[in-house]
């Protein structure tokens, strides 16, 4: 199929290019310093751009999905998360989907039975797929952090030791990087197998799962197979961190694949549907209050209009209403 | 029932036979590459040439949906893509839901067009989809070099088509957005589309007559003053045969303390005139100080199915005629998205309504600080507060002829959240009571198939596709507990459930909840009650057997 072999191919292409160029060409100055730098400033650019851009549109109604029962009655009891009445409680809402992915845990599968009966199974294989991807890519992110300090930061060790917990082989294996390729493996699979997931997927959809999954695959090839020589790394990482442009050392041409990748996703980050990442916190059904009966919402925008008023009404039907000894405001 | 619809069990038939993605059997084609097909059942006919004209709303024209030329305007491009800009730069909603849709699917079979039809263009995701793949045309020369990566398409009269069968197979019931893990709205979505189709005369009559007739007269049934005030009591009139009481509405009185709004299906539609009848036999029961406006005479806003400024339009009369008449605050009927526009527009749009007094229940002396700033109450509300302090005398026997389930409205349960006091009010007036299945109830709820102004006769087909998984729920109720009574607190539910019911459910009847209240209420100085207000005769109470039935 066009729509996953195009993104596959683009793939491979761009593992490609930082193997051939720096393998063949020693392009490790554009590779390991100018890309990189470029990548990190679209990123930083285009994520604020990107936020700012969102943010500076109005929010001119309060249209919280409600998801729990209302603040009505002292004897009825309010569900403060699903249905806040004020800004902690919502907050706790959003937190609670950026950190836990609440509404996804609620995820049923709708199934046609014969002679047009539906049933509704609870289905969180998604939720767990989805929470199991999510947070591995933040420990691997977190525990990357090694790289870009002299001094290994103590929170780096406390995750090092907690995902290395099955200290089976040497290097320490890291419990989140099979996770991590496992859940990729998930998602990708449940989009081809699923007749609905098949349907409605893009090219996008394939793509940052293809180019993630190449990521962790080559990081896990440096780490485990080709076994890189990290202290050059580790220096040239340092070098990067501290905006020195020297050129880097002798560096294993993996690692300019790993980068370049890295690169890749940092430039298409903002311009995609990973921006969804900031979009959660802003997202209007769930970073209300349902409040609107208690406090009024301000629309900066709220336009006059011109409505049929009550005396234009009694003008239209002052004799109708006279017969009908509805009282008037003018006889 | 319908010429517009085929028999249920055709309908079941066709439905198992058909291939579709929801059953999985279904060949690979992308969705952009399956026809759109109009025929007998799947669309609403058009916005009348003279009800566009009332409303000045651009052109008016005779066309129907299977036209092969649907007769745009010359810059209908224009006017789309303009549109669509603007309306970006009016709504973050907009802008972040067409951003940020990661196409996980969660929404994909939550939809109960989806579930219906099996169209995969009714997934929620590909309904925003159809909409998304336009305004991502922002980048012809990715689009050029990847061509198909992005997943953007040109504007054409074929997208138009398409948009006008799937954005008018969303009833804005917002069950998608409970699923999806960034909050993303496809009711956002289809306000915009349709409020952009509009600009073009691209519309719905059974939408656009309404908020004519609501400008004009001031209700969607067109009712004018004197008929309005007959119809009401007549009302009274069948309340006094059937109870012996007389209440005794007032109309357009100024000094009233509350001014009483319910949606016009109440006062004109069977079965809604049951639920009025309800409201008055319980307004009578607590003496409330309460007047009925002929001008503000609509809870409904179709106004929300056509444009925001429509909506604030037909929202604006009431508080201007609170205002007029000097109540002190507003008591609002049984409806959906009547209390979806109250709950969170009303008072942004056309707040603050200072020259009212924030709502206390005169009976119990309870304060409604949840609508401290609106002075809206919504009746179920007011009455689950005079049930708890003991304030109505109640006989639920009298509704044991009945054995209910309770159908919780979209715009009430994802809108606003009310869940318990429904369920504590049937609890309190009848003695037979099953919830439907967890997945299909309260935050959960599945729509009638016929909100939002798709409640057409000549669209059964669709409606009755779209009703599936409410009517099958319900179907679960009445096998296992033989229900025969669904309630409600919607006056499009009332409409449209009721043919729902008779198609999928036949013996399931549906009421108000404050038609039950009515039922249950003991009046002072009432003779005995034999029948409900529908003059069916109630259980343990039949009159000595002199009746021939």
């Amino acid at each position: 199929m066009k729509k996953i072999l195009m993104p596959f191919v683009m793939v491979i292409v761009l593992a490609l290019i930082p193997y051939l160029a720096v393998h063949y060409a020693g392009l490790t100055y554009l590779f390991g310093v100018i890309v990189p730098y470029t990548a990190a400033a679209v990123l930083v650019l285009g994520v604020l751009w990107r936020l700012f851009n969102w943010m500076r549109r109005p929010v001119p109604f309060c249209i919280p999905t409600t998801c729990g029962q209302e603040k009505s009655f002292a004897w009825i009891k309010h569900n403060p998360i699903e249905n806040p009445t004020n800004s902690w409680q919502a907050g706790i809402r959003v937190l609670t989907e950026v950190l836990f992915f609440r509404s996804l845990f609620r995820n049923t599968k709708a199934e046609w039975h014969k002679d047009a009966n539906l049933a509704y199974g609870s289905h969180k294989w998604l939720w767990l797929g989805g929470l199991v991807f999510h947070w591995s890519l933040l420990i691997i992110v977190l525990r990357h952090a090694r790289f870009f300090f002299v001094m290994v930061p103590g929170f780096v060790d406390i995750l090092d030791y907690a995902d290395g917990f099955f200290d089976i082989i040497l290097p320490t294996f890291y419990v989140t990087d099979a996770l991590a390729l496992a859940a990729v493996t998930f998602l990708f699979v449940r989009r081809l197998r699923d007749a609905k997931m098949r349907i409605l997927s893009l090219p996008t959809d394939y793509f940052p799962l293809f180019l993630i999954g190449a990521i962790v695959v080559v990081g896990v090839l440096m780490r485990y197979v080709v076994r890189l020589n990290i202290m050059p790394v580790k220096d040239q990482m340092l070098r990067l961190v501290n905006f020195s442009f020297d050129a880097p050392g002798e560096i294993g041409t993996l690692f300019y694949v790993h980068i370049f990748l890295v690169s890749v996703l940092a430039i298409y980050f903002p311009f995609s549907k990973l921006m969804h990442a900031g979009a959660i916190f802003l997202s209007p059904t769930r970073n209300l209050a349902n409040n609107s009966r208690i406090k009024r919402h301000i629309n900066p925008w709220n336009k006059d209009i011109k409505f049929k008023t009550y005396s234009e009404y009694e003008d239209d039907y002052r004799d109708k209403m006279k017969k009908a000894n509805l009282p008037l405001e003018k006889q | 029932m319908s010429k517009y619809v085929s028999k249920m069990s055709e309908l079941k038939i066709e439905l198992d036979k058909k291939p579709s993605v929801l059953k999985g059997n279904y060949s690979p084609q992308d969705w952009w590459d399956l026809p759109v097909e109009f025929h007998d059942g799947n669309w609403c006919f058009p916005g009348k040439p003279e009800v566009l004209q009332e409303l000045g709303f651009p052109n008016p024209r005779k066309w129907a949906a299977t036209d092969a030329d649907w007769q745009l305007p010359a810059d209908w491009k224009k006017t789309i893509s303009d549109g669509l800009q603007s309306r970006l730069k009016k709504y973050r909603s907009m802008k972040l839901f067409l951003d940020s849709c990661i196409r996980c699917g969660a929404c994909a079979d939550k939809c109960h067009f989806f579930l219906g039809t099996g169209d995969p263009k009714n997934m929620p995701v590909l309904r925003a989809e159809l909409l998304r793949s336009v305004y991502r045309n922002d980048f012809p020369l990715v689009e050029k070099i990847l061509k198909g990566f992005s997943g953007a398409r040109q504007l054409t009269p074929e997208v138009i088509k398409e948009w006008h069968m799937y954005f008018n197979q969303c009833t804005e019931c917002r069950r998608c957005s409970v699923f999806c893990p960034l909050g993303i709205d496809t009711a956002e979505i289809t306000m915009l589309v349709r409020e952009l189709l509009n600009l073009i005369g691209v519309n719905n009559n059974w939408i656009l007559a309404p908020v004519a007739n609501c400008n004009r007269t001031g209700n969607h049934l067109g009712i004018e003053p004197h008929t309005f005030v007959q119809n009401i009591e007549s009302l009274a009139d069948d309340v006094k045969e059937l109870t012996g009481v007389a209440v005794n509405p007032t109309f357009n009185r100024k000094g009233a303390e509350v001014l009483f709004i319910t949606p016009s299906g109440d006062v004109f539609g069977d079965p809604g005139v049951y639920t009025m009848m309800g409201y008055m036999l319980l307004f009578h029961h607590v003496g409330l100080d309460y007047t009925i406006s002929t001008y503000a005479s609509e809870g409904g806003n179709f106004g929300m199915f056509t444009s925001n400024d429509m909506m604030k339009k037909i929202n604006a009369k009431m508080y201007h005629e609170a205002e007029r008449l000097g109540v002190k605050w507003m008591l609002g009927g049984e409806c959906g998205h009547m209390w979806r526009v109250v709950n969170q527009y009303m008072s942004t749009m056309n707040g603050p309504a200072d020259f009212l007094e924030q709502p206390v229940s005169p009976i119990t002396g309870t304060r409604f600080s949840n609508a401290a700033a609106t002075k809206m109450v919504h009746i179920v509300e007011f009455t689950a507060d005079l049930i708890h302090h003991k304030k109505l005398k109640l006989d639920p026997k009298r509704n044991d002829h009945l054995r209910t389930t309770f159908h919780d409205s979209c715009n009430i349960a994802r809108g606003m959240g009310m869940f318990e006091e429904p369920r504590y009010v049937l609890n309190n007036v009848c003695n037979t009571f099953h919830e439907m299945p967890e997945n299909t109830i309260r935050e959960k709820t599945f729509c009638c198939g016929s909100g939002s102004g798709l409640n057409a006769e000549e669209y059964m087909e669709i409606r009755m596709k779209g009703g599936l998984p409410r009517a099958h729920a319900v179907k679960y109720v009445k096998e296992r507990h033989k229900v025969d009574s669904l309630v409600t607190i919607c006056a499009i539910d009332r409409a449209s459930l009721t043919p729902l019911m008779k198609y999928w459910n036949p013996g399931v009847a549906v009421y108000g909840l404050h038609e039950l209240v009515g039922n249950a209420l003991i009046m002072d100085g009432e003779k005995k009650r034999t029948t409900d207000l529908r003059e069916n005769t109630m259980a343990g109470f039949e009159d000595g057997g002199d009746d021939e039935e």
